[in-house]
Order: C-alpha cells, then structure tokens, then sequence
C-alpha cells in the first residue's frame, strides 16, 4: 500500500506537470485580443459563491478575459483547447493525488497527517480541491491554473525528495482525536491559504499591468483575468481560511493543554502560528481600512503565507521543540 | 485614558479659545492611537517582535537551551539577555506592543459598541429622493394588485403591506413610512465584529488571571511508595507561582507511582505510554488512578501531566565495614529513542568506622555513569539498543574520596562534582559494566550490586484558573469572527406610487429591472432601490432575487423558484 501510495505521488506530479505545460502553451498561444472580448459563458452569470459563504465574487465584465473571440483566431482556438486538457489533466492529477494520501493513510492505517511528508501531501491536495472548485464557479479565472500547477510540481517534488519518510505509527503525543481536530483544520486552511497566493501574486502583476507598468513580471499578466477580480478572489479564499485557522490554532491549545499541561507555550510552531494569525488579521484589517492600497494590503497576505511556510518547513529544519514530528533530521 | 475620550468636544457654540495645549495633545493621540492605521502598525509589530521568541532560546521553554547559548556566545548573550530577548512573550517591549495594541482595541470598541447600540435601536432610514441613484435600482409593477377598479390609494396600501410583510419574512428589519418602506438587514457584522474584538480583550483576561493566580512544578517522581510525592513546595525541582499565589494555597494531595506502562515499535519508537498511581486526597479514600500524555490526571486544585519516563537503576553497597546502603537514584536519559541513561549514585554516609562512629569524609563513594535498558552484547557499552529493558546494564565508574557534598555548594545531584576530580580528591578507581544480580568487588573489599531498576515518570503539576475564560472567549472569538466575515449589512428601500405616475425618473437600464416598462391599470407602480453597506458583491443578486419575489401579486412562495434560477447568493449570505 505504502508503494503504491509512493507511486501515485510520482505519477501526480508528472500530472501536474503535464498540466502546467498544457497551461503555459494556453499562455504562449492566448492572443491577447480575446482578452479585452466580453462574451461570457452562462455560468458566469451566476456569480456564486466561494466556499461555505465566503464571500461572492464579482459578475459583470470584470473578469471574462477568457471568453471566446468573436473572430476566432486559431492560435487562440488551440490555446483554449489546451487550457482545457490543462484543467481535466490537473483534475486528473488531484485524483491520483487523493489516491496517493488515502493510500497512504490507510498503509499506516491512520490518518495521513503524522509527519512533514504526509502534511504536505494533504495540504497540497486541499490546493487542488478548493482551485478546482474555485474554477468551477468561475472558468474564466483557468489561466491562473499555470501558477497553481507549477506551485503543486514544486511542492510535491520537494516533499518527495526531501522530506520522504517510511510509514509508521503516530507517537504517542500525537495519538488523541484533537489530533485529527487540530491537524485537519490546519491542513485544510493551509490548503486554502496556499490557493489564496496564487490568485494574490496574479493581482499584483495584473494590477501592475493594468497601472501601465511594462517590465518584466508585469508583462506577463497580460493574458491574465482583470485585477479586481482577482483582488476580490485572494480576500473571498483569506476570509474564508482566516476563521477556519483560528479555529485550528484554538484546537491545538486545547490539545496542548491535554498533552502538556498548558495551552499555550511558545513553542516555535506556536509562536509561528501566531505570528502568521496575527499577519492575516493584519491582512483582512489592512483590506478594510480605505487609506490602506489594495496591492499592500495583498502583500500583507502574500507575507502571511510566508510565515505558514516558515511554520510547515522552517520550523521543523531550524529549531526543535515540542512540535518535532516533522520525521527529519 | 478613557477619561479623555469621554470628554465632550466644547459645544460649537462656545467660542474656541485658548484650547488647552495638553488636552489637545491627549485628544490627538488618543484619536492617532485609536485609528486602524495604528492598529495596524501594532498588529505588524506584534507579529515582528515575536519572531525572535522562535529564534532564539527561551528561558520559558528551554532553560537548558538558553545556558548553552550563553556558553556559545560569551559576548552576545548577555547583551541579549539585557533586552529580553530570552524571554520575548515577558519583555518590556513585546509587552509595550500589545498593551497599546489593546488600548487602541477598547478605544476602538467602545465608541463603537455606543454607535452598535444607537443603530441597533434605530429604524432604518428613510429613501432617499433619487433611487436611481442607487448602486441597485429597480421598476416594478403589479404589486399588490386590488383588482380592477379599485381606488388608487387602496392599491398602494396594499402594495406597501405585501413589501413590508415579504421583506420582514426575509428577516429585515423593516420601518413602513406613508408609501415608503425602508429596510435594513446584516447587523449580525457589527455585532459579530465587536462579539470578535471584546473576545479578544477577554483573552487577554484569561491569560493575565493564570499567570497572576496560576501555578505549576515539574517533579520526577521513582516508583514505590518510598517515594512518594506531596503537593508541597519543598518537594519540586522547580516551581512557579504566580504573584498572587502562596505556597500555602498549594491545595494538598500525594502521588505514589505504583506502575508505569510503555510499548515501543521496533524501530524504538514510543506507541504508548501509561503511569499508574496511588492518590492521595484531602478527606477522600486513597484511590487508584491512570493518566497518560494527552490524559492528564485532573484533580480538584491541580492537573497531572505525564512529561517524560526513565529508569533508576537500584544500586546496593556493601560497605568495607559490611554495612548496606541502597540507592536508587533516578538516571537522566540522554536524549536518544533508545533511553541511553546517565546518572550517578553517590554513598556520602559509608565507610564510618563501627569503632569510632566517626565518619570519614575522604571515604565516600560514588559510581557515575550509564544506564542501558538495553545493552549491546559487544563492547562499546555507550548506547542502549532498546528502550525496553531487554537485556538492562549499567556501565559505572567507581570513585572514591571526597564527595565536596559538605562544602554547602550546590550542586547538580546528577552529576559529580568534577572540581573534586581535578583537584585530586576524589579518586576513580576502576570502572565494570553489570548486569542485573551482579556483584562487583572493589580494591577495599566493599561490594557494588546492580539490583535492579524501578521506573520513574516526569510530572508537570499545574493549576491555571484562566483556562475556563480563555476557553469560553476563544469561542466567542470565533463566533464572533465569523459573524463579522461573513455577515453583510445592506439596506433597500421601495416607494410605491399611484399607478399611471411615472418614477422619478425613466432610468430603468438595470440588468435587475423585471418590469420591463408599461405600468399595469388598477396596480401599483414600485421603485426599488438597494444599497450595500460593505463590501458585498454578491448584492445585485440577492437584490434581485427580492425585486423578484416582490413583483407581482406579492405572494413571494410563487416566485421562489424564479428567484433561485437567477442565482443562489443572498439567501445563503442571510445574516440578520
Ligand atoms: C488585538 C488586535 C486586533 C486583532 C487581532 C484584530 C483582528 C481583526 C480581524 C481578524 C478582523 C476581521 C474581521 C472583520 O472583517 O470584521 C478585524 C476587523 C476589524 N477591526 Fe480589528 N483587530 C484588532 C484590533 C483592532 C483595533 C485596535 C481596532 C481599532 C482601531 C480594530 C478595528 C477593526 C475594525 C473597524 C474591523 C472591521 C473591518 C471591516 O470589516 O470593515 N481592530 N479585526
């Protein structure tokens, strides 16, 4: 089982490097035409919802970069088809990916949260789960799928290669249900939080972009969705992960508490948990406060993410405490 | 500093002279200290400020980290240690951030908990003059329809009753004026918000109440009833009382380990751990309790949590004179899986001469060295193969001569007193690994028994009255939370004209506009105007949904499935 699991994973990352291929020829082959073209699907229209209530996203023409040009252009026709082999390739790599953390999961016969490699293994497929959700509602916004592949390749391939472990049990300090409460909420804010800098490093080059700015990075969000949209998206994912990583954080000192006699301690993982905690509320402050610029407030958030990878990978390299399950050394 | 904020402004009446220079510097900084901007700078510097605290030891987590940073860095630490920087979360400044941030928060809180109240209390507003203005606007007919021939003014009576009776089915709040119904919904954000902010501060509560009243101390406690552990000051290793806390208040109980439980996979790691113990209570039987990591021991005043395990290898010395002493000393282990185990067991009161009862001081023995629960069947005997005891030895050095206990130094009963060593008055005098039942013979004819082990468990004993509080407003912070997230507050209005007026306008371009022009005889001509109070995009379509459930005969339940066709945002964001 603990094979095929390590199989699947190799297979998913090919996915999703397939997939980004597939994105970045959509790239290459987008004429830039199509973008300024406002025909929109019909599912568009709709305008739901991200997530459990989190947010709405915007309708009218700000984001319809994708649909169809009138005169169709057959560069543009091929890139689209590849944009759509792009979204079904990663859908496929996030089955295989699902595949590989069950597997895993049920090779240690627990849940598939017991060390670094398994961490980021789920949190990474909580990425995919939510963008593919995310691109469900809004198809127009594909073309960040080239983003979110290469985010994904580079994730699965560094905990492939570097944080790999055999499976084994859970030590007996992560053996309790608040460490299913904990870690899967963790997880799963983490997931979404990973989601939420695609479409916020997309904002600021597209607001570049859009303000003008013609060198290097900014260039290439030309072919990507209209800045505000994507402004509104990173706030919809961040609003949405805040309450649920509030939550997990609030678990885990419960659960420290049973395990070690307080809730609280500074331990480095908790003290970068509340670091990145009190990051994001800056975020969600600096996004409602008018004198603060929407392209700062979006660093604020991008900083945020930082401080979740300091947590995920820093902590467990750098510095021992309480928290050493990361299963390297 | 609240006594400045509750200052009136000098009425604008009264002239405005010689306003008082202090005063006015205090308004200032009260007003800079309670903008967001300010907040948010804190909140950033808040954040900033802790790094450090994961950077560098601290005294609160590690002590033992923070000692050998100091003998890594002779010159930096203590200059570090000026500025706090081995106990960040207790210094001056980290505690400066948090106390202006805090002070920015009831600043912040408090004029707009006044302003909550006042708005909760009030009715909505009435329209304004041009809704056409409005970011949603609508034209509707057919509202509240009285049947042909019916006078105008009954029309729109009834047109205005069927508004008012969908919009407070929908759960707005609802104020009818004449031909005008204003409406407003989404309160729960502000509540929510101030629910979040006023949590915060009570967190803050819970924190200070444990550490002012809050106390705990860490104890190794051996098995067996000689060892026995009472709730007293006297018997931890190391305690911490809070400022408010007496060592009387210790509430009294004792512990007696009688068994402690530890599986191991193969690979050494640890499965599970349980530590079996007496208990003793105040006024209750003697009972038998269990507890574990994850599982503490909860008694009334204080909570038992399992830290940590060993071994104390029992040791019998036969002294040159035949007399017995026995120590069972507890060994540290040493960090690794395997519970590789160092101590010493130190015989200060052998060797005393039955003839003259006088003990001599350059007689004393001690046997430093390692415990192996489970020893290689080779040399070297360094390292443990197991942490079970499967084939247990201990690897000793004997020395003899001074032990330097009666010099009133203190020292670390786990070690030797290695200036005794190297000033040549303490002795080794040989070295011997044992298994268990084997006997060691020294020079003088005195005899070293390697018994047997029993084990000990590593307890942290702590009591923290915050807790209850700090557990019910981390909930009210998350309720709260997302109510302020997810809640949107947003107002609408209609105004109902006499069918045949035209409304005030003729801009009916909206997307949402279901009329579609000609004003029905004998109904009622509506206009609808919606305006969202925060940022809210999901508004045109619940703005929509309601004009569509509105239109017509007024009987919404018919007109539900049109509207949820349209799109599914407004109902699901229904915050009221
Ligand atoms: C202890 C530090 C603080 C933390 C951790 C914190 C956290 C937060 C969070 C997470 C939000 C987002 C919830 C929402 O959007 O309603 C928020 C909103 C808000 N906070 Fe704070 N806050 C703090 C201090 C303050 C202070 C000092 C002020 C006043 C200056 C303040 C004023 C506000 C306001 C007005 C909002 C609502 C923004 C909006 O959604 O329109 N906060 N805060």
């Amino acid at each position: 089982m603990s094979a095929l699991s390590d199989q699947l994973v190799t297979f998913a990352t090919l996915a999703y490097l397939i997939a980004m291929i597939s994105h970045a020829v959509e790239y290459a082959l987008g004429n830039a035409r199509a973008v300024a073209r406002p025909a929109a699907p019909a599912r568009e229209l709709v305008g739901a919802g991200v997530g459990a209530g989190g947010g709405v996203l915007p309708d009218g023409p700000v984001a319809k970069a994708d649909a169809p040009p009138v005169g169709v252009d057959r560069s543009t026709a091929r890139g689209r088809l590849a944009g759509r082999i792009a979204v079904w390739i990663t859908a496929l790599a996030a089955a295989l990916h699902l595949g590989a953390t069950v597997t895993r999961g049920i090779a240690a016969d627990r849940m598939p949260w017991g060390n670094m490699y398994e961490f980021v293994l789920t949190v990474s497929f909580i990425g995919t789960a939510a963008w593919l959700a995310v691109l469900w509602k809004r198809p127009s916004l594909r073309r960040l799928g080239l983003f979110l592949t290469l985010v994904m390749v580079l994730l699965l391939a560094f905990a492939e290669l570097k944080l790999y472990v055999e499976v084994v049990p859970l030590t007996p300090a992560l053996n309790s249900y608040w460490f299913i409460v904990h870690v899967s909420t963790i997880s799963f804010s983490s997931g979404i939080f990973l989601l939420g800098v695609v479409p916020a490093v997309a904002f600021l080059m597209r607001n570049g972009y859009e303000q003008g700015k013609r060198s290097f990075p900014y260039t290439l969000a030309k072919r990507l969705p209209a800045a505000a949209g994507l402004e509104r998206l990173t706030f919809s994912l961040h609003a949405f992960a805040f309450p649920v990583f509030t939550f997990a954080v609030i678990a885990g000192a419960i659960w420290a508490e049973a395990a070690w006699g307080r809730p609280w301690g500074w331990d480095p993982k908790e003290t970068w948990a509340f670091i990145s905690w009190v990051v994001y509320a800056g975020y969600l402050h600096a996004r409602a406060t008018p004198s603060v610029r929407r392209n700062v407030a979006t660093w604020l958030a991008i900083v945020g993410f930082l401080t979740v990878l300091m947590n995920l990978f820093g902590v467990n390299f750098f510095f021992t405490g309480l928290h050493s399950y990361a299963g390297v050394s | 500093m609240t006594v400045v904020e509750d200052r009136p402004a000098p009425p604008a009446d009264a002239p405005r002279r010689r306003p008082n220079p202090v005063l006015a510097l205090l308004r200032n900084s009260w007003r800079q200290l309670t903008s967001m901007r300010t907040a948010l700078i804190l909140l950033f510097l808040l954040a900033v400020a802790a790094v450090p605290g994961s950077v560098l030891p601290q005294r609160g987590v590690n002590p033992e980290n923070v000692n050998k940073y100091f003998a890594e860095h002779p010159d930096l630490a203590p200059k570090l240690d000026r500025i706090g920087a081995f106990e960040v979360f207790g210094s001056v400044w980290f505690s400066a951030i948090y106390l202006l941030l805090f002070t920015s928060l009831i600043g912040c809180i408090v004029p707009r908990l006044r302003d909550h109240v006042r708005a909760l209390r009030a009715k909505p507003p009435a329209a304004p003059k041009r809704l056409d203005r409005l970011p949603q606007h609508a034209v509707l007919t057919g509202v509240g329809t009285a049947g042909p021939g019916a006078e105008a003014g009954v029309a729109d009576a009834v047109a205005v009753e069927a508004i008012a009776a969908e919009l407070r089915r929908r759960r707005w709040r609802v104020q009818v004026r004449g031909t005008e119904v204003s409406a407003e919904k989404g309160y729960l954000k502000e509540t929510g918000n101030l629910l979040f902010h006023t949590s915060l501060i009570a967190v803050l509560l819970g924190v200070a109440l444990g550490s002012w009243y809050g106390w705990h101390g860490n104890k190794l406690l051996v098995a067996g009833p000689d060892n026995a552990f009472c709730n007293t000051r006297q018997q931890y290793a190391e305690a911490k009382l809070g400022p408010r806390v007496d060592s009387a208040d210790l509430p009294p109980f004792c512990l007696t380990l009688k068994k402690f439980d530890a599986t191991f996979l193969e690979s050494a790691q640890p499965e599970s751990y349980r530590a079996t113990v007496d208990v003793e209570e105040r006024g209750r039987a003697t009972r038998t309790a269990s507890f574990s990591v994850n599982d503490p021991l909860r008694l009334g005043g204080a909570n038992v949590y399992l830290l940590g395990h060993g071994y104390a290898p029992v040791l019998r010395y036969t002294d040159r004179y035949g007399k017995t002493q026995t120590s069972n000393f507890p060994f540290l282990t040493t960090g690794d899986a395997t519970l590789t185990s160092e101590g010493v067991a130190a015989f200060p009161d052998v060797n005393v001469d039955p003839a003259t009862g006088k003990r001599n001081a350059d007689l004393q023995v001690a046997f430093e060295g390692l415990y192996l629960p489970t020893a290689p069947q080779q040399p070297p005997f360094t390292r443990s193969e197991f942490p079970t005891e499967r084939n247990p030895a201990v690897v000793l050095v004997a020395y003899r001569g001074n032990l330097g206990m009666d010099a009133g130094i203190p020292g670390s009963v786990y070690q030797l007193d290695q200036r005794q060593v190297s000033n040549g008055k303490l002795k080794q005098i040989g070295d011997r690994k044992l298994a268990v039942g084997e006997k060691w013979t020294l020079d003088d004819g005195s005899v070293l028994e390697f018994v047997g082990t029993q084990p000990y468990i590593t307890i942290s004993v702590r009591y923290d009255p915050g807790s209850a509080l700090l557990l019910v407003s981390s909930t009210t912070l998350l309720i709260g939370l997302m109510g302020a997230l997810f809640g949107k507050r947003r107002r609408v209005w209609f105004r109902v004209t006499p069918a045949g007026t035209p409304p005030a306008t003729g801009a009916t371009e909206t997307a949402a506009d279901p009329a579609g022009g000609s004003p029905t005889a004998g109904s009622s001509l509506v206009e609808a105007g919606g305006l969202p109070r925060t940022d809210y995009p999901g508004f045109a379509d619940e703005f929509a949904q309601l004009v569509a459930a509105i239109r017509g005969d007024g009987t919404p339940g018919e007109r539900a499935g049109e509207a949820t066709a349209r799109g599914p945002a407004g109902t699901r964001e229904g915050a009221q």
